[in-house]
């Protein structure tokens, strides 16, 4: 079944006046039940405009030509907007500044007060998600969301988001401004919440690396339009397709491409770092008696932006 | 709900207008507001016409930008009018019905009414549209300036006007940011009776107040940083200056103000009376 069908979708901003911007330029996208999607894209490719075509924050403009369905509703249709915002979980980028309740309890249980859900159920629910985003019931339910920590504020509004239980799950940049510890618990926690309880995650980023290894298929947005659309292995390996539309690759594919330089041939579609590492490992293996023989040799590491990340 | 609020509704155009000295056009509004004031004749209001539609004409704005600003107080026009029309009981009665009664003189002073309120407030926003917001607070601290002799703190005042300004489209922006994910969530801002309507605005205010302040504190800290205050007295990057073009428009208003307090005062002393060279026996 589709998630997610979009036609024709066009967007400006500022339309009729000397400011106007294109924002979305014809888009044609499905996406199926059950995937998980990235959508990369420049600041001001027109990501956020889509995602919030999808719970109809943002109607089309052209209401005759374009026509966005998500789960067969209409999202022009006001009678089922509504519904339409409780199956599309939508967690804006720093969603902790959108905390407002005086408890952790109640802020999570905004969402499902707002569904008409029955008191038993929205605890049940809150008691739900704050397990899934591992926030202890007995130690944050009573809690400000104010007086805690930016990654536990996060868990918070993500968990207000998911009580929802919504079916598709839009994530814009999660682990912005987290430190490394706090981004890779976030990622494990959106591939555990596609696994328990949304069952499509379209997630918004832009670190390749995180892409490459969560995403099963990957859509690059340039000026409102799609540039790429595949599986990472087939986007991020076609590197004249990246090169042209000036897409960052993963840093293992940066990897590949510098040792290729240098003459160590590896295949092309590795993209992530267990990938190179598996490969790497069994060139060593093959080539065993000639590195025993020689030293290696000494490669300078050229002093660029890229090599500085890796 | 909030996409409709418009601040600063400054209209970006390469024009002679647009670069004139904040300080000459703040100025010359206000002269033009106080001579609005003096125009009692239809031949007056005809020349402020003229010069609002010359200057929209030079500034390269559209004449619907002007209009959109008249918009906004249509709703007061129409009361002050309907109130003018009804109860200005002297002159040659017109048309009674009951107790309305409409007579001459209340008909023309509404025409009057509307005319300068309409004048008033597109003149006005040609200051908004022209210039921005940050000019604006430069040109007010400029004119502002003598009044540091009688210790009023006239530099932090038109600091705090400028942070005022430069975030009243951020708070926006974030307004719009809150509104959206509160509404992802299932908030409804436009159903329900007016205290459902109040209660729903809760949790897009608190968030709201809570950035601001944790916001305030960062840019406090910034400026802190940036050692501001540590001196007595701060030079500007952008200096304002008088250039030709100023002194035109200076001559040009100048030359208005004078024609309107003539009209009004020197050519019924000399029987002239314009109004009635126009219009004859229409009025």
């Amino acid at each position: 079944m589709q998630a997610v069908q979009i036609k024709n979708l066009s967007y400006s901003y500022s339309k009729k006046t000397p400011n106007e911007k294109l924002a979305l330029d014809n888009i044609d996208l499905t996406i199926e039940e059950g995937s998980f999607v990235a959508i990369i894209g420049e600041t001001g490719s027109g990501k956020s405009t889509l995602l919030q075509h999808l719970n109809g924050l943002i109607k089309p403009q052209d209401k005759k030509r374009s026509c966005v369905v998500i789960n067969g509703m209409s999202a022009t249709d006001k009678k089922s907007l509504r519904r339409l915002r409780f199956e599309v979980g939508m967690v804006f980028q720093y969603p902790e500044y959108q905390l407002f309740a005086d408890t952790v309890e109640k802020d999570i249980a905004f969402g499902p007060k707002n569904m008409k859900l029955d008191p038993d159920e929205v605890s049940q629910r809150v008691k739900r998600a704050m397990s899934v985003v591992g926030l202890d019931y007995d130690e944050f339910a009573q809690r400000s969301p104010f007086d805690l920590s930016g990654g536990e504020k996060r868990r918070v509004a993500i968990a207000g988001v998911i009580a929802m239980q919504p079916k598709i799950l839009v994530l814009d940049e999660p682990v912005a401004g987290l430190d490394p510890t706090g981004r890779s618990e976030l990622l494990s926690l959106v591939k555990k919440l596609q696994k328990e309880i949304s069952p499509t995650v379209i997630l918004v980023s832009h670190n390749m690396d995180d892409v490459a290894a969560l995403a099963d298929r990957v859509i690059a947005l340039k000026d409102g339009k799609i540039v790429a659309d595949g599986t990472p292995k087939q986007v991020f390996s076609d590197r004249r397709l990246t090169k042209a539309i000036g897409l960052d690759v993963p840093t293992a594919a940066r990897i590949c491409d510098m040792l290729a330089e240098r003459g160590v041939s590896l295949p092309r579609d590795i993209i992530t770092m267990d990938e190179l590492k598996s490969a790497l490992l069994a060139l060593l293996s093959k080539d065993a008696p000639l590195n025993a023989d020689q030293p290696l040799p000494n490669i300078p590491i050229p002093n660029d932006g890229g090599a500085a990340d890796v | 709900m909030f996409k409709d609020v418009t601040f600063g509704q400054y209209y970006p155009a390469d024009s002679i207008v647009h670069k004139l000295d904040a300080r000459v056009k703040l100025l010359l509004t206000l002269l033009y507001v106080v001579g609005i004031f003096f125009v009692k004749s239809y031949f007056g209001f005809m020349l402020t016409a003229v010069l609002l539609v010359a200057i929209v004409l030079v500034a390269k704005l559209p004449m619907a930008s002007v209009l959109k600003s008249v918009r906004g107080i249509l709703l007061l026009v129409l009361i002050t009018a309907l109130i003018n029309l009804f109860m200005i009981k002297d002159g040659e009665v017109l048309v009674q019905w009951k107790i309305f009664v409409i007579t001459k003189t209340g008909v023309h002073t509404t025409i009057k009414m509307v005319l300068r309120l309409v004048l008033l407030i597109s003149g006005a926003s040609l200051l908004a549209l022209t210039t921005t917001p940050v000019e604006l607070a430069d040109g007010l601290e400029s004119l502002m300036s003598p009044l540091a002799l009688v210790k009023i703190p006239v530099r932090d005042i038109a600091m705090i006007m400028s942070i005022a300004l430069r975030f009243i489209p951020t708070l926006f922006e974030e307004t719009n940011k809150i509104v959206a994910a509160q509404k992802a969530r299932g908030a409804s801002f436009d159903s329900g009776s007016i205290f459902a309507r109040v209660k729903a605005l809760i949790p897009v205010l608190i968030p709201l107040f809570v950035n601001s302040f944790r916001r305030a504190d960062e840019l406090a800290f910034a400026m802190d940083a940036r050692c501001y205050n540590a001196t007595d007295k701060r030079t500007k990057m952008k200096k304002a200056t008088f250039k030709f073009s100023d002194f035109v428009a200076c001559l040009t208003v100048l030359s208005f103000f004078t024609l309107i307090l003539l009209e009004r005062y020197y050519f019924p002393k000399i029987g002239i009376n314009i109004d009635y060279m126009i219009f004859g026996g229409l009025l």
